[in-house]
């Protein structure tokens, strides 16, 4: 699976505001040995990129860039991919505009 | 745990929960209205216009005091293909009204003044709480909330869910679906900074005059969706939305999406020089009329994004949240004055009330337009875009080409492309959709 590359999403999530809740991710992909076509999905749709292949090629996420937007919820929790919750109070991005 | 209980408990502080607890609160009602992030609108993204109307039938003195960013007099409608746009341009010196009908806004700093009106009104306003779950009695009925705060739960007569696009709470309770691929559209956006004269030399603007662009065409790849730009006092907000199923479907990155529609070079020169201060991400409801859910039950009712209340032809939907927040709101106060207990049965007036309204009036009209959309999107998004730049382009080239010549070949370009059957078949189900 190739994924764009050419836009560097780091750059963009760096002037983000972000309240990490350290050791309680939001999200959590169920454990798999070959990755789903929705969680496959994921690697490109996440417009935080939170979502990237191990060198075992499973599909892990990272949270702490995220925007809780849902657009992996919507893709990935009716299959039952994605356990998809909001963080806890006040953490998680803050926008200052939105 | 809260031991106190309140008559109606508000989740979310977006524009249809602060709507709500605001309408709830002025009544004299006991109301708790609790919010996730760090402050009322810290999680909230919008483009975004801000419709006048809608909020001065809350707070009729808004213009006074809120962070209004410009006042519309311009609104720009851009056809796109790769290299150009045909546009179409309605610019009004009415619009430089005193009372002016539209405005841009920045939803993390609105939100915050609508908040602080909450609060004034009296009702109890708890940020940095995320609501976990509703609590139901054994016959299903919802008697209150539990929050990430305090074990045990938070009693009210009723639950009015504000939560927005996402909906968490109320797919927990299995009181509707969660948001299908087809349904919502995944939008981003950057906050692009500039000196205010430099904004206002591009756009040709004067003062706290404003100018929204909305664009559709070859920008979306094919995928049903729109890009937008739109002018603040300091600022530009430059995003760009498509379905989620499409994303899923061509495996093309959002944040990809953006930058090509902001390297175009219609929008290049808007931006040039600007410093971006912030890249956001949201889900738009696009579903229409035919995906609202049920919209009240036994102790709650659903309002704004939650119910799918996004008119996504007009690009409207903060307003429809508002009025379905404060249209809930009478509702229930009604319910509660009449001394009537918070049961579906009494709560229905919600819904008759809503569709008196404009909000489903609205809705209703364009009920058919989503699918067409959605399985037109390769004709809407990519080959009609095209064929209307290069008629403009054949037109307006003067080469020496007769004339009756040129309308030939555009004539033949759309046949070719669509054939007649195809081109009377868009054209007749595009006006049965927006009839
Ligand atoms: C990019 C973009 C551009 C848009 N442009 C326009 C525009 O120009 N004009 C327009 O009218 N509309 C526009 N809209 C639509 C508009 O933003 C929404 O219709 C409107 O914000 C809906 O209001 P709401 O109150 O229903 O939801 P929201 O404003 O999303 O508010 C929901 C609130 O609930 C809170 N919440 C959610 N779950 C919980 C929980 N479990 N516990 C506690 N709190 C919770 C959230 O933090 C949030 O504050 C745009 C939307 C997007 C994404
Ligand atoms: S919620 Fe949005 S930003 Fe967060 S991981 Fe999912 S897709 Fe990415």
């Amino acid at each position: 699976m190739k994924i764009d590359r050419s836009v560097r999403v780091e750059d963009k999530l760096f002037c983000n505001r972000y309240l990490v809740d350290a050791g309680r991710p939001h999200i959590k992909v169920r454990a798999h040995t070959r990755p789903s076509s929705q969680l496959l999905a994921l690697l490109k749709a996440c417009p935080a990129r939170c979502y990237d292949l191990n060198d075992k090629g499973q599909v892990e996420v990272t949270v702490d860039g995220c925007m809780e937007c849902g657009t992996c919820r919507v893709i990935g929790e009716s299959t039952g991919d994605v356990e998809w919750s909001y963080p806890r109070g006040g953490y998680g991005v803050l926008f200052k505009f939105g | 745990m809260i031991e106190e209980r309140f008559d109606a408990i508000v989740v979310g502080a977006g524009m249809a929960g602060n709507a709500a607890a605001l309408t709830m609160a002025k009544k004299g009602m006991k109301v708790l209205q609790l919010e996730r992030g760090e402050y009322a609108g810290s999680k909230n993204v919008q483009g975004a216009i801000l419709y006048a109307d809608m909020l001065e039938k809350l707070i009729p003195e808004f213009r006074e005091d809120a962070p209004l960013e410009r006042h519309l007099v311009e609104q720009r409608f851009w056809i796109m293909d790769d290299r150009s746009h045909v546009g179409l341009h309605y610019r009004s010196e009415d619009f430089n009204e005193e009372r002016a009908n539209r405005y841009t806004i920045i939803r993390a700093q609105f939100d915050r003044w609508f908040s602080s009106k909450v609060r004034e009104a009296g009702a109890t306003v708890l940020c940095e709480t995320t609501v976990t779950d509703l609590a139901q009695d054994a016959y299903g009925r919802v008697i209150g909330v539990r929050t990430d705060r305090q074990d045990g739960e938070i009693r009210a007569d009723i639950v009015v869910l504000a939560e927005g696009v996402n909906g968490l709470l109320g797919t927990r309770a299995h009181l509707r679906e969660r948001p299908k691929p087809n349904k919502v559209a995944l939008a981003v956006k950057e906050m692009h900074f500039l000196p205010r004269e430099t904004i206002e030399a591009r756009f040709n603007l004067n003062g706290d005059e404003g100018v929204v662009i909305e664009a559709a065409g070859t920008i979306s790849g094919g995928m049903t969706g729109m890009g937008f730009i739109y002018a603040n006092k300091e600022c530009i907000s430059v995003g760009i939305g498509c379905l989620v199923a499409d994303f899923h479907r061509t495996g093309k990155t959002p944040y990809e999406l953006l930058d090509r529609f902001k390297r175009h070079p219609s929008v290049a020169p808007l931006i040039e020089g600007s410093e971006v201060k912030e890249y956001a991400a949201h889900l738009i409801p696009e579903g229409g009329y035919k995906a609202i859910p049920q919209l009240y039950g036994d102790g709650w009712v659903v309002v704004g994004d939650a119910a799918q209340l996004n008119n996504a032809m007009h690009r409207e939907g903060s307003n429809l949240a508002m009025t379905s927040g404060r249209i809930a709101a009478e509702a229930i106060f009604q319910v509660k004055s009449r001394r009537l207990a918070m049961t579906k049965e009494n709560l229905a007036l919600y819904k008759r009330m809503l569709d008196r309204s404009f909000v489903l009036k609205d809705m209703k009209k364009y009920k058919d337009m989503p699918r067409l959309m959605h399985t037109n999107s390769q004709n809407f998004f990519l080959t009609y875009p095209q064929l209307i730049s290069k008629a403009m382009q054949t037109y307006l080239r003067v080469d020496g080409t007769p004339k009756t010549e040129k309308q030939k070949s555009t004539l033949k370009s759309f046949v070719n492309a669509r054939s007649w059957i195809g081109l009377f078949g868009d054209a007749f189900r595009f006006a049965r959709a927006w009839r």
